[in-house]
């Protein structure tokens, strides 16, 4: 998977869905053993099937409660960065699936307003100040700040950047590398 | 103040003698268990970018149980880009087609009280019935734990689910986290760790803890866990374990945000309704409802006992003309004991089609799934929309019991009407 991380992806269209949006909505069983790029392909068509064709790079997707509970699976997450998505906004976000969206490069954001925010609308975010600006309605809403680790991973462009500046920076100790590199 | 099992487990892993929860420590990992869906081929590639081999071979375990047996060019493939994976880095722990990660690992001997384990799948909870702390993480968060042997944690806070009394026949731990996913929802633990607790727990069979801590994951916990006891040590003994910590448990004064309580003696068998595990009532509120369907299958529910429940059902009698029962035995390990006990036979003579171990249909992946509109009760933990197939399919979560009676009579009824 290669993404393009330094794309600013801040502003667009709100896909706005309920509660509990889980891994095999996002994320569907029957294609998850082809390439992330394949499968993304189908992400969220059994609640909407124009999802896919309509998403645009920068657009928003907003959920309710427990965005992403359900499998461990990275396509998941992985599925919405490959259409371009890199802020997902919900009142909370599953376990496994929040450190996934870290972990490549998409930030969850959790927001008390997130009903406030109707389908279609346009929101710009601005992750430094944890403000999004509803463009729509005209006004701004609060989220949660997001811890500095998890910052530190997304702002170097996903986990695998980060320990890649790790490795380069000797500040790992029992690694073992390779020896046909 | 004192600390509660995962506290413990946790302050060890990150080499501190105390931790609160809300910190956020780096753990070492003892065991880190991958399958072939979201294992080498997503690490394989990954670790060759960063120019690393794994960090510990001996610590990495890898069972194939996804994609098992292949039936396309792409799942085989999948099936060999983990065969060689596993040869390039000399991992010895692995387990190819002998069944589904969370049964093998506690079948082959690799958990014990006081480990802190890694898993790639949202039910490595599973192994908390061994006293282990078990997390399920990421495909990348795994890279990061195959090249370091580390990984970061938030300490979870605890909510005890406390069950007292004792349970009447035919009802089961399924029933239990069913009714534990109804009272308090798919966040009712989020990001807690579940730890069972009572007289009820302490009666419970090994087979039957791993459905408590499995399903821990249907309520967003981070993991559960169970204290070890005799149980535990027999199990553990069997598998030729040493150095087991068997004075591992919650202090006194430990801290719980929460305490669930529970009466094991009005327990009454429980079944989810379509899409969520959360939708669990008394069966008797779906009483009568048309299968066209019945899956015993994957981690939760196709354990030796959960087969030998079944069997108790079906001994003697023929599944419903209009309803399929499959049957998806855990493990080979399990398939060879329930043949020699007999167990296959009273499933297969009363109509029953044996499918491979492993996933399979539970997550959509294998034989099984099913078409637009089709009803099914299933042993598996997750009925979410579209999981088991068509999106326009509905799937009930019952215990093997319940699911062994609806096959015979063709709709959900209470299996104690028809013993």
């Amino acid at each position: 998977m290669n993404f393009n991380f330094v794309q600013n992806l801040n502003k667009g269209k709100a896909f706005v869905y309920g509660d509990d949006i889980n891994t095999d909505v996002l994320a569907p069983g029957a294609y998850l053993k082809y390439s992330p790029e394949k499968m993304s392909k189908h992400c969220l068509e059994s609640i909407d099937p124009d999802f896919v064709s309509n998403v645009k790079p920068g657009d928003i997707v907003v959920g309710g409660k427990n965005f992403g509970v359900g499998s461990s699976r990275e396509q998941a997450a992985a599925s919405l960065v490959i259409l371009g998505v890199r802020y997902v906004v919900a009142k909370s976000f599953a376990r496994i699936f929040y450190r996934n969206a870290f972990n490549l490069g998409l930030t969850p954001l959790i927001c008390e307003d997130y009903r406030k925010i109707n389908n279609n609308d346009i929101l710009e975010i601005n992750s430094k100040e944890g403000k999004i600006k509803n463009l729509t309605q005209n006004c701004e809403y609060n989220t949660n700040s997001v811890p500095d680790h998890l910052l530190k991973i997304v702002n170097a462009g996903g986990l695998l950047a980060e320990l890649k500046n790790k490795i380069e920076n000797n500040t790992l100790k029992t690694l073992r590398f390779r020896k046909d590199n | 103040m004192g600390m509660t099992i995962s506290e413990k487990i946790i302050a060890k892993s990150a080499g501190v003698s105390l931790v609160k929860p809300g910190e956020i420590v780096t753990c070492s990992v003892d065991i880190a268990m991958i399958h072939d869906s979201s294992g080498p081929r997503r690490q394989g590639p990954r670790l060759k970018e960063l120019g690393l081999n794994v960090w510990d071979p001996s610590k990495i375990v890898v069972i194939s149980d996804h994609y098992v047996p292949a039936v396309d060019t792409v799942s085989a493939n999948i099936l060999k880009i983990t065969r060689d994976w596993v040869k390039e880095e000399n991992i010895t722990n692995f387990y190819d087609l002998q069944g589904i990660c969370h049964i093998v690992l506690p079948e082959r001997g690799h958990l014990k009280p006081g480990l802190f384990c890694v898993g790639g799948d949202s039910h490595s909870p599973t192994g908390g019935a061994f006293g282990t702390f078990m997390i399920g993480v990421g495909a990348t968060d795994m890279t990061a734990v195959l090249a370091t042997g580390e990984i970061w944690v938030r300490v979870p806070e605890t909510m005890q689910v406390n069950w007292s009394g004792k349970l009447n026949e035919f009802i089961t731990a399924k029933d239990m986290m069913l009714a534990l996913c109804g009272r308090i929802g798919l966040l009712g633990a989020d990001y807690m760790v579940c730890e069972f607790t009572g007289e009820t727990i302490k009666n419970l069979s090994m087979d039957e803890r791993m459905v408590l801590t499995n399903m821990t994951a249907e309520v967003g916990a981070k993991t559960g866990i169970i204290a070890p006891d005799n149980t535990t040590l027999d199990f553990l003994s069997s598998k030729n374990l040493k150095e087991i910590d068997m004075e591992l448990c919650s202090d006194e004064d430990a801290n719980f945000a929460t305490i669930e309580k529970f009466d094991a003696n009005t327990l009454e068998p429980q079944v989810a309704a379509p899409h969520s595990p959360a939708n669990s009532k008394n069966l008797s509120e779906f009483r009568g409802i048309n299968i066209d369907q019945a899956y015993i299958g994957a981690c939760t529910g196709a354990k030796l006992e959960d087969l030998q429940m079944a069997a108790k059902i079906l001994k003697g009698k023929t599944c419903s003309k209009t309803t399929r029962l499959l049957v998806a035995p855990s493990s080979t390990k399990i398939t060879a004991a329930a043949a020699a006990d007999g167990t296959l036979e009273i499933l297969t003579e009363a109509g029953a089609i044996l499918l491979p171990s492993g996933c399979g249909a539970c997550a959509g992946l294998g034989a099984g799934v099913l078409s637009k509109e089709e009803v099914c009760i299933s042993t598996t933990n997750r009925n979410f929309k579209g999981r088991m197939g068509d999106q326009d399919a509905e799937v009930y979560l019952g215990s093997p019991y319940t699911v062994a009676a609806a096959a015979i009579t063709g709709r959900i009824v209470d299996p104690r009407e028809i013993i």
